[in-house]
């Protein structure tokens, strides 16, 4: 963990309630996708922690829902305001288990982890495909992004405006062998993969958390190995550890 | 040069600057982070007999310069403490610490006392009668004059270590409960704990707290803090361990001013994890701004307006 001071570099609407924040900084404590980070906004007491969309020196990029206030007000961050942020939290995904044809599976801004995932599983020569689901097309967002690392994906959408209409595990139906699961999203999704998943994998959570680096234990969850933090420990879990 | 050093129930410290319990876990996240012996000391997660995952999660919510909490005492119990949490704690904590105590009776907390007691790291027993996230136990034994005096003479008659009960401000008359722990030799009392608090989600309808109630903490509670600490500091006469609300380096002085000897910082932790480790630091220069060369006389050395 390191407590810098990121730059915003960007920050515009991506899809319908979804946003696009790009920051300048210190993105040295960072070593695994699937990690987050946790801002510091004016005028709100606890951070906000947002999953790490992708990141290279000196850059992160952070795609957000707007939710609740604190993030309606981040949306109004100029390019050159400065932010207080904790980088580098929690475990992230491991991409060393993956396999030859890992499967990516997300659904909302629970995909945009993925996309860094992605990005580095392509570029250790292994050969991922992605199932992205949405409420409807009006909310799709990064699916092009997927696609321009020639990663497969396919689309799903609950209302069948784009794609498989459906869920991801109807996407998911749709692959016939894969090596391995990632995945992140809203917990019903995440129970409906791990449902649907023949092979070994990784989950990651979502928790409201007060410090997000395993001071509080605010945010923690029973699993197989004991109690997790979803901040410390987590935010990815094994699949064989998870206890719904 | 000032002198930061205060004392509280015969233990020096180096400064009056002590984490509070549950946001300091047992010290390691925040020994990665800092060198935590420039603290003057830390207490640590409020320990039980038995271990505790605590209440369902969500656990944690927000409010305006604050939030809530219902972690409801998640801890590994007292002997996984003993026997894991205070030999990691020796490899980077040279001060003797206090161990924050719970229990849901009061032999529960004379046991966790008595097996504590037999620890040199441990400098302090701070006994934990005001946690209000959990049934039949913790705040029951602090909103009670009777049972605040039974846990403290039970505890008591197991310790010769200093001991600290940890007061709740859910009451009518906090000064009431201070005297009652007082009168069963209690070396101190350290307060506020958390406020008794909630929040609704709109759209669901439902408690944002998976557990319906939590504690609420934060720069919110300061000036409730405050005015209990300078209401117990005026009502007994052993040491008060001011918390509440806790931020910058002005608010440690003005809880001493209150009447604390020494001052807890909790919620702050959590936004910013270096916050004890610039207090600490800043404290001198803050001190030499107000002309307070040595806490001695600044302690509970409030002035009243006067008639004119």
């Amino acid at each position: 963990m390191l407590q810098t001071v990121f730059t915003v570099a960007e920050n515009r609407p991506l899809a319908e309630g979804i946003h696009l924040l790009r920051l300048a900084g210190d993105t040295s404590a960072i070593t695994a996708p699937g990690q987050f980070v946790n801002l510091r906004l004016d005028g709100f007491f606890l951070r906000r922690p947002i999953s790490v969309c992708d990141w290279e020196e000196g850059g992160l990029t952070l795609i957000y829902k707007v939710l609740g206030k604190g993030t309606a007000a981040l949306t109004e961050y100029p390019a050159g305001r400065q932010i207080d942020v904790l980088t580098g939290l929690g475990n992230g995904y491991d991409t060393e288990k993956s396999g030859e044809f890992p499967l990516l599976v997300g659904g909302g801004v629970g995909i945009p982890p993925l996309y860094g995932l992605a990005r580095r599983l392509t570029l250790q020569g292994k050969h991922p495909t992605a199932v992205l689901g949405f409420n409807t097309e009006k909310e799709i967002f990064l699916a092009d992004r997927f696609a321009e690392l020639d990663v497969p994906v396919i689309l799903c959408t609950a209302d069948g405006s784009r794609g498989v209409r459906g869920l991801v595990t109807d996407g998911m139906a749709q692959v016939c062998k894969y090596t391995y699961l990632y995945t992140c999203g809203p917990e019903r999704m995440l129970r409906a993969v791990y449902a649907a998943c023949p092979v070994s994998g990784q989950f990651s959570f979502e928790e409201r958390m007060g410090c997000g680096f395993g001071a509080c234990m605010g945010c923690t969850c029973k699993t197989v190995t004991g109690y997790k933090r979803i901040c410390k420990d987590g935010p990815v879990l094994e699949k064989e550890e998870i206890l719904w | 040069m000032v002198n930061t050093g205060v004392t509280l129930c015969g233990i020096p410290l180096d400064n009056p600057i002590i984490p509070a319990s549950g946001t300091f876990g047992y010290g390691q996240e925040f020994a990665k982070l800092y060198d935590i012996n420039l603290l003057g000391t830390f207490s640590f997660k409020g320990t039980t007999l038995h271990p505790r995952y605590g209440n369902p999660t969500p656990r944690i919510a927000e409010s305006a310069s604050g939030m809530l909490n219902s972690v409801g005492l998640q801890n590994p119990g007292v002997d996984k403490v003993i026997s894991e949490e205070l030999p990691a704690l020796a490899k980077v904590f040279h001060k003797p610490v206090m161990a924050n105590v719970s229990g849901f009776s009061v032999e529960e907390y004379a046991e966790v006392c008595r097996r504590f007691d037999a620890c040199d790291q441990i400098g302090w027993l701070e006994v934990n009668i005001s946690c209000p996230n959990v049934h039949d136990g913790g705040m029951a034994f602090g909103t009670d004059p009777h049972a605040a005096a039974a846990v403290t003479r039970a505890v008591r008659a197991v310790t010769k270590k200093p001991i600290l009960l940890k007061l709740s401000p859910n009451v009518t008359d906090i000064t009431e409960i201070a005297r009652a722990c007082e009168a069963e030799g209690a070396d101190g009392v350290s307060l506020i704990n958390t406020l008794m608090g909630m929040r609704f989600d709109l759209r669901s309808r439902r408690p944002i707290l998976r557990n319906g109630t939590g504690g609420l903490s934060g720069p919110a509670v300061f000036p409730v803090a405050l005015r209990m600490v300078w209401q117990v500091a005026n009502a007994v006469s052993i040491p008060v361990v001011g918390m509440g609300g806790v931020s910058s380096a002005d608010d440690v002085l003005e809880m001493m001013l209150a009447g604390a000897s020494a001052v807890e910082i909790g919620a702050s932790n959590l936004v910013n994890p270096y916050i004890c480790r610039d207090i600490v630091a800043a404290l001198p220069a803050a001190m030499e701004r107000y002309g307070i060369s040595s806490f001695e006389s600044w302690i509970g050395g409030t002035k009243a307006w006067q008639e004119t």
